[in-house]
């Protein structure tokens, strides 16, 4: 999988946990999931969750640690899809 | 024996909503709560008219359902010395119910909550409040966190 094949996923797993379609749709690898989409904290447990049902990983405590903003988020999944090869 | 865990809920007499555990392990949480007629929220809601608020009815789902719950599997998974750190609070995240009756004064509720996941410090759970008729009072999902806040 590219990183623009993640990204494209990774807006369908977001999608549902954002008000803000706009953004979502413009969203960059500087895009901050609770400072810019408003995505309440706790969801993002949520969208870690999806992202391993979607693209068949299993995502660890440190690893969650760092998703933070959108490139940060394709830095693990794209690790992680790696791992499992 | 379940009921040792209401020694750590945070909350005081007006705003405690539990009064006994039945059942309590890793999938499912059942607990229980009479409404006293003495309430603080009954004078008010509503005048002349007491019925609990919905609000009222969400906080019991969440405090057996969600911070009983949440309690256990925190002291049982993460060994997490709850009782000694004063600043971890339990916080309600987010909700989605459905309310079906009212409840009335003096009432026994009963709350059955099952774990959808507890992942990364957050608990996430379907709760249903049942009357001693059993028929369904309130429905939904729920979910929290325990998060350490500094004053």
């Amino acid at each position: 999988m590219t990183r623009q094949e993640i990204l494209d996923e990774l807006k369908k797993v977001i999608a549902p946990y954002t008000t803000n379609k706009e953004l979502l749709a413009g969203i960059t690898e500087d895009t901050d999931l609770i400072k810019d989409l408003k995505i309440n904290s706790a969801n993002l447990v949520d969208i870690i969750i999806d992202a391993e049902a979607k693209y068949e990983i299993e995502i660890d405590y440190d690893s969650a640690d760092k998703m933070i903003n959108v490139g940060t988020c394709l830095d693990v999944i794209g690790a992680k899809i790696n791992e499992r090869g | 024996m379940n009921n040792h865990i209401l020694s750590h809920l945070p909350y005081k007499s007006s705003f405690r909503f539990v009064d006994n555990i039945i059942s309590l392990n890793e999938d499912e949480v059942i607990g229980e709560y009479t409404l006293k007629p003495d309430s603080f929220f009954y004078e008010d809601h509503f005048a002349g008219n007491p019925v609990t608020p919905g609000v009222i009815v969400t906080e019991i789902m969440a405090q057996i359902g969600l911070v009983v719950f949440g309690i256990f599997l925190v002291l049982k998974e993460l060994d997490l010395k709850f009782l000694e750190n004063d600043s971890l609070f339990p916080l309600l995240t987010s909700t989605d119910v459905s309310f079906h009756k009212m409840v009335l004064p003096g009432q026994k509720v009963t709350v059955v909550s099952k774990k959808q996941y507890f992942r990364f410090g957050k608990l996430k759970c379907y709760i249903e409040m049942t009357d001693s008729s059993k028929e369904i009072v309130a429905k939904g999902t729920f979910s929290g966190v325990i998060k350490e806040i500094h004053k």
